[in-house]
């Protein structure tokens, strides 16, 4: 906000919802957290402050170490969102994490998206702003 | 098919004919319009509608907004808003309504102006809601193209579907919306390039807009509306029109989970519950009103409801199976759907509307005695989450 060029920029998420804020907090560290359930063991994501499997909300939070494989993606070739528009082509893809959750995000550093596959390796990699970092991943190496 | 409960039955309809109104008619305007033209469709009046079905696109206080609207007072009021499956549910609970005794004339209307509004339905990026899943998700800048193309992509990997197969069911659809004036006139309004029947390789080599969907895979963005009415069966009787009997209908929702699968959408639930009620099985229909927001969404729902096995959908598709004139398969969306005729943001009471058409013989791709139709609506995306509505629609 304190920006007063008008690139357009990224959206970024709020660090004051109530349930995935913490989330979000959590990744100023670089730590990509998940909710674990100690009661019956579901792993809750997106987080909430409930438990999914169970009528706990025993839950704790883990971090991944941010490997994973890509569920499925898609190659954005057109956007009218004024920040995305400038990015095109990109891909957004359903990442398996190692440790269960499907998260949603950006695969960046390839040069042509279209070559990505679905069952590819991926790695974390963080996109840093000033109160939050944003989770993207890349292919990770062979 | 003696057992079938006769509870209900669709007496009414009316497509709102334009596309493209140029800013002069409102949402809340097609849905008066279209109500009045229901109902004398019928041979019914504003007087007899005890029931309104609502939801809520036309704005304020939902029902409340709209009975006065209409200059009703309405004994059932249902805002039920679960995207474009709003209509199959609103016809589901009409009919559990008026077979309970509350309500014996049911109104549906929807209204838009999305073409006229300039939105962005498809390639939008989505706002930094509030909504937990929109702020984990937001930040990605996935379009609603690219959240159904995760969808084709997954398929395509899993199953072995290939472009050309969903483009099956784009051909199709051109074929019927070019029988349809109605259509003709909405893809010239809405400045289509090169109006005609298409073939696979059209389609495919269409511009990508998110891999794997080409842009003749995706739906159009057109103003409309239209309305439906529902009766109870003293009601029915003396209408103008031939009853079109609602036997059966279900209810389902689907949302990302870890380890879920993604190509299974929440018509897998729907449909058991719809076809158990019913009493038939997908192979005795005649018509599939199935919402075609992209290509994909058909073929995967045809999967789901069972009209072939899970993943087997791409080759079932294949050598035009879903034409009217080809009685191999369901005559699929004989308007020309939402990608060749009309898609103003929640499609699903057009295939109320159109499945009744066929049902009375008054389509323009009408298949020779029809009997039995489904009307399935998608609300919200396929690729994460949604609603699924299916209907089971018949005439005596």
């Amino acid at each position: 906000m304190s920006e007063s060029n008008r690139t357009p920029s990224r959206p970024l998420p709020r660090l004051d919802e109530p349930d995935t804020g913490e989330f979000w907090r959590k990744t100023k560290d670089k730590v990509l957290g998940y909710q674990h359930c100690d009661d019956c063991g579901t792993i809750v994501f997106y987080p909430r402050r409930h438990c999914t499997g169970c009528l706990g909300s025993n839950l704790t939070w883990q971090a991944s170490a941010g490997e994973g494989t890509i569920y499925t993606f898609s190659v954005v070739r057109q956007s009218y969102h004024p920040f995305f528009r400038s990015l095109v082509p990109y891909a957004v893809a359903w990442i398996d994490l190692d440790e269960g959750p499907r998260i949603l995000s950006n695969i960046t550093g390839v040069e042509d998206p279209g070559t990505l596959e679905v069952g590819q390796r991926v790695t974390l990699t963080w996109e840093e702003h000033d109160e939050v970092c944003i989770p993207l991943f890349r292919p990770a190496r062979e | 098919m003696a057992t079938q409960a006769r509870d209900a039955a669709i007496v009414g309809i009316h497509e709102y004919p334009l596309r493209d109104v140029e800013g002069r008619v409102s949402p809340l305007q097609i849905k008066a319009e279209s109500a009045a033209a229901a109902l004398a469709d019928a041979g019914l009046t504003w007087s007899d509608v005890d029931a309104i079905y609502d939801a809520g696109e036309g704005g304020g206080m939902g029902g409340l907004t709209i009975a006065e609207y209409f200059g009703l007072k309405p004994n059932v009021i249902d805002t039920t808003n679960v995207g474009g499956s709003s209509y199959e549910y609103h016809a589901a609970h009409a009919k559990r309504d008026i077979a309970a005794g509350k309500a014996r004339v049911a109104l549906l209307t929807y209204g838009s102006t999305a073409h006229s509004n300039v939105q962005r339905i498809g390639a939008g990026g989505r706002g930094g809601g509030v909504h937990p899943a929109d702020n984990m998700e937001s930040f990605t800048g996935m379009t609603l193209i690219a959240n159904y193309a995760m969808v084709a992509r997954r398929h395509m990997s899993q199953y072995g579907t290939t472009s050309e197969q969903l483009a099956e069911i784009s051909v199709a659809t051109r074929a019927h919306a070019m029988r349809n004036p109605q259509a003709v006139k909405a893809m010239q309004d809405l400045e289509f390039l090169d109006i005609r029947e298409t073939t696979v390789a059209d389609v495919v080599g269409s511009r990508m807009v998110a891999d794997p969907l080409h842009l003749l895979e995706c739906c159009m963005i057109s103003d409309g509306g239209g309305a439906v009415v529902i009766a109870a069966p003293e009601v029915a009787r003396d209408c103008a029109k031939t009853p079109v009997w609602i036997l059966g209908s279900g209810e389902a929702t689907k949302y990302p989970e870890n380890g879920g699968d993604i190509t299974v959408s929440a018509a897998a639930q729907s449909a058991p519950q719809a076809f158990g009620e019913a009493g038939v099985t997908p192979a005795e229909l005649d018509i599939a009103m199935i919402y075609d927001s992209f290509s994909i969404t058909v073929l995967a729902l045809l999967e789901d409801l069972g009209f072939c096995p899970k993943g087997e959908g791409g080759a079932w598709v294949e050598g035009g199976r879903l034409r009217f004139d080809n009685p191999a398969g369901p005559a699929l969306n004989t308007d020309g759907g939402g990608l060749s005729s009309n898609h103003p943001g929640m499609r699903g009471i057009f295939l109320l509307i159109e499945a009744a058409r066929q049902l009375r013989g008054e389509s323009t791709s009408q298949v020779a005695g029809a009997r039995l139709a489904v009307a399935h609506g998608n609300g919200g995306m396929l690729g994460s989450r949604h609603c699924a509505g299916t209907v089971i629609l018949g005439r005596d």
